[in-house]
């Protein structure tokens, strides 16, 4: 930042007297800059300065072409969106790329020009500047550490024993005052409504002492007809905004009357017939858990790869999930569409610290190992 | 500059020098803008991909205030009515409503949005790039440990940044992502449920989390960046860019070209550069068709889940960690399996990386000032290191799409999956050795050429029957023939004769040779001057005809 100091100063007559290169030279020298090679590349007129001239001209006129083109296809161009299969397709279908090949064109080719105009036009020159090694001047240093330390001597902060515990202490209190309100904005407790919190009831939680219907995505009640044996089915609590609530999905699967499937402990009955229902919701990181192997009795999470067995109470037999997808007990209604007789048992979807806590769980525990 | 304003122009009464004297009588400004426009640069060109970064970034400026223009950030639900048919009549957030209008209704809105998203992969992809060429090269090194960890935090506000960013348009794809972010949280043990409720004002999805995001990553991320990113380049300004040792590149200077007017030049055509390529790239390759995956809907997912490519590495690793699960800790809580690789997996590895400076100066107690960088091949530990590190990271890019490379090679899912798990340990290990030997080997070619001369292709029978390789020797020759071993500078080292000149000039020009007539040869002053030095210093012997070397029959095995 500060000049060379070995370099002379001209007085005012002299650098009058100076060319123009010669001042810049100067210049440069005064910043501790060498030009070790500087200078026009060309003799000015000659064929070689011509092409240089040229070549870089090439590219602005390139850029201004693709600029021109940009602004007639944004304007004149159908844009409006055609479906696939219409005529006007390929139309609308080109309209973006176009776009973007004009676009990025004329401001690519400005910068190559720019670039090209750099490397040709411009002077060479090869710079060396000197780094400044070392700290900095001993006076310096010692000044300033100086001035710093004066003042903290006669301020006598060192001996003020009570200003530097009040300072600390309203320090402290500042720093928690930025803190608290900030962050304490975004504070609710999980737990708020106890055996009520969202971590532990699903859509599937009984609705003034009425058990819930299964039903499909747009509400439409399931019956046992409506599957056939190795089929899945998705199925949403029958309540007002089921089928939007995060953890609720189940998938309802109806195995072949032949398959033998091991229950869980204390999960007896949970079935209907051939008919079982576990959380769609990945025990791992919550993803649904979408594709079923009937031949195998497998449930594939497609996010993170992890496989749970149907026939074995859904318990997770590869991947990354640590427990087995939870049973809902299901059952038919009077009018002979499946129900749920209870909520979940145990913690839907991805695992938590108090995971284990379940108001149900703790009443019956169950151990999925 | 032109011809003509230099012809007419009378010294110091042109408009452009009234105006800076009219600046300097204002604010003094004469000579300090002067040592900024004296700033000599290295022009090494792995110095430009920090630039792309910042370029990109700028980019996602630009594009990122256009977006905000159109874009609806609200997780309030409403039944699309326009022009994209095969989504007419679905209930949809308004975010992912607006996202579909921006693509489909406004005018150009489509290369807009994919400049924005390009822009972002370009952004954090040359960031990485950017950081290993630091990294291989020890750029990192006192006096600039405050820099890389300028750095790395720059890669993470950049990840956040991206993800917050591809969550926004409330698609399948980003929801399911935004799932698994949401189950991350709530692993950590003990405070996992509160910050989850911190963070989405409740459970999972809640209504908060769009709008939410929308803040950060508009406002309070994008200008976190941007200061660290002053802080960033202000230091590499103040404390002078490292360089290549070469002919007169030393630890006390600088070499290369002043910011008036080739870096300024280079740097804003570079800016153009970049602008232009990730447009061109925005308009022919399609990213993030929303329009395909649909709203989300936490019942239902797309096969072949993947974040964008610099998250995932961090699913790739959730993907292969073992169902590990510590239950019944104080009775009946646990920590969730997912907490180990998503959270102290991700920071355990910033945290190495952060800390690798010092770590490196613990082990080498190297705590010189370093201006020049090295050759990866000089530095065996550290590149085999880095190398591990990359194939650590690249395998773990590969387990975070391992449904797609089982699917693409016919290969089971659980055997991709245990590919992953052991070859976490073993290819990094593997990695480390080939990449130690290998330097080693470079450094031991290096030393042969210094020693003995380049290798000509040569071969000659010697009267005694042997046949040996004709070396050219770099250094001259003393005076029984044999080649003066030259020192390694840290610089490369001419392999082959072509390197020499023995190959002679291109011809450039399509229908006739290019007409040369008045270019200036800057560089001839400078070679002259050194050959008339005498020649013995290792730069001027090799103008010599091809010298045998006697006794090479007994150094063949070269």
């Amino acid at each position: 930042m500060s000049g060379d100091s070995n370099v002379e100063v001209p007085s005012d007559e002299v650098l009058a007297s100076m060319g123009r290169e010669e001042l810049a030279r100067l210049g440069a020298k005064l910043d501790g800059v060498e030009l070790v090679e500087y200078g026009e590349r060309y003799e000015p007129g000659s064929p070689a300065d011509k092409h240089a001239e040229r070549a870089v001209s090439r590219w602005f006129v390139l850029s201004a072409l693709f600029g021109l083109a940009m602004i007639g296809i944004f304007i004149w161009w159908p844009a409006g969106y055609q479906p696939p299969g219409s005529d006007k397709q390929l139309m609308y279908a080109l309209y973006t790329p176009l776009l973007g090949v004009t676009l990025g064109g004329a401001i690519a080719c400005l910068g190559v020009g720019v670039i090209a105009l750099a490397k040709k036009l411009a002077p060479h020159e090869v710079a060396v500047q000197q780094r400044h090694i070392g700290m900095s001047a001993e006076v310096d240093r010692r000044t300033l550490g100086a001035e710093v330390f004066d003042v903290v001597d006669k301020t006598n902060i060192k001996r003020r024993g009570m200003l530097k515990g009040t300072l600390g202490l309203a320090g402290g209190v500042i720093g928690l005052v930025a803190i608290v309100p900030v962050l304490g904005g975004f504070i609710k407790n999980p737990w708020a409504k106890g055996a009520k919190s969202d971590l532990w009831v699903t859509g599937w939680a009984p609705v003034a002492g009425k058990k819930v219907r299964m039903a499909q995505i747009d509400g439409t009640p399931v019956r046992p007809e409506d599957m056939a044996a190795g089929a899945i089915m998705t199925v949403f609590p029958g309540v007002p905004g089921g089928a939007k609530m995060s953890d609720s999905a189940v998938m309802l699967i109806r195995l072949r009357s032949d398959e033998k499937v091991k229950i869980r402990d204390g999960q007896q009955g949970w079935e209907f017939g051939d008919y079982y229902a576990y959380s769609k919701i990945c025990t791992h990181v919550g993803c649904p858990t979408s594709l079923f192997e009937a031949q195998t009795g497998r449930i594939l999470c497609p996010c993170h790869q992890s496989q749970f067995d149907v026939n074995d109470g859904c318990k997770p037999v590869f991947g990354p999930a640590t427990r087995p997808l939870p049973q809902l007990p299901i059952a038919l209604d009077e009018e002979g569409y499946f129900i749920a007789v209870s909520d979940f048992h145990e913690a839907v979807g991805p695992g938590f610290w108090e995971n284990g806590k379940h108001p149900a769980w703790k009443a019956s525990p169950k151990e999925s190992s | 500059m032109s011809r003509l304003t230099t012809a007419t122009a009378k010294p110091g009464g042109s408009m452009a020098s009234k105006a800076l004297d009219g600046a300097d009588l204002r604010y003094h400004n004469a000579r300090p803008l002067r040592t900024q426009l004296n700033k000599v640069f290295p022009t090494h060109w792995s110095f430009m991909l920090g630039e792309a970064a910042l370029y990109s970034f700028l980019v996602l400026l630009l594009s990122g205030i256009y977006l905000t223009l159109f874009f609806d950030a609200s997780m309030g639900e409403t039944v699309y009515q326009g022009v994209f048919d095969k989504l007419r009549g679905v209930p949809m957030s308004r975010a992912f409503a607006s996202t579909l209008d921006i693509s489909f209704e406004v005018r150009g809105g489509l290369l807009i949005r994919q400049i924005h998203h390009w822009a972002a992969l370009l952004f954090l992809a040359s960031m990485m790039l950017h950081m290993m060429r630091v990294f291989f090269t020890g750029a990192f090194r006192k006096p600039r440990e405050a820099n890389w960890i300028l750095g790395v935090l720059l890669l993470v506000l950049g990840m956040a940044e991206g993800f917050m960013g591809y969550s926004l348009p409330d698609d399948l794809l980003s929801g399911t992502g935004l799932r698994a972010v949401s189950a991350f949280i709530l692993s950590i043990p003990v405070i996992g449920t509160w910050a989850h409720w911190a963070v989405f004002g409740g459970d999972y999805p809640g209504e908060l989390i769009i709008g939410r995001f929308y803040s950060l990553h508009i406002l309070l991320i994008p200008g976190l960046i941007l200061a660290v990113i002053g802080l960033h380049v202000a230091l590499v300004w103040f404390q002078k860019h490292t360089q290549f040792p070469g002919k007169r590149e030393t630890e006390e200077n600088v070499v290369g070209v002043r910011v008036l007017p080739t870096f300024a030049a280079k740097g804003g055509g570079f800016f153009a550069v970049v602008f232009g390529f990730i447009a061109i790239m925005a308009g022919v390759f399609q990213i993030n068709p929303v329009w395909n995956l649909g709203p989300y809907n936490s019942a239902q997912v797309s096969a072949g889940v993947q974040p964008d490519f610099y998250m995932g590495f961090l699913d790739g690793m959730v993907r292969v960690w073992p169902a590990w699960e510590p239950r019944n800790i104080f009775g009946h809580y646990m920590i969730p399996a997912v907490f180990f690789p998503a959270i102290v997996g991700a920071t355990v590895l910033m945290i190495l990386v952060g800390a690798y400076p010092w770590i490196e100066k613990k082990f080498t107690k190297d705590n010189a000032m370093h201006n020049l960088l090295q050759r990866p091949r000089d530095v065996p530990v550290r590149t085999a290191l880095g190398v591990a590190f990359l194939t650590f990271y690249v395998l773990n890019l590969i387990n975070g799409a391992n449904d797609i490379f089982a699917l693409k090679l016919d290969i089971s899912l659980n055997v991709m999956t245990w590919i992953g798990r052991i070859g976490s340990f073993v290819f990094p290990l593997i990695a480390y050795v080939v990449t130690y030997r290998l330097c080693l080997g470079l450094q031991h070619s290096d030393r042969a050429v210094l020693e003995h001369g380049i290798e000509t292709g040569i071969i000659k029978r010697l009267p005694n029957g042997a046949f040996i390789e004709v070396h050219q020797p770099l250094g001259g020759v003393d005076e029984h023939g044999h080649p003066i071993p030259l020192e390694y500078q840290g610089a490369p080292v001419p392999k082959r004769m072509n390197q020499l000149g023995y190959a002679g000039k291109a011809v450039v020009g399509v229908i006739k040779a290019r007409d040369d007539t008045g270019l200036i040869h800057h560089e001839a002053l400078d070679a002259a001057e050194e050959t008339g030095n005498g020649g013995t210093n290792g730069n001027g012997g090799t103008s010599g005809a091809l010298r045998p070397r006697d006794e090479a029959g007994t150094h063949s095995g070269h």
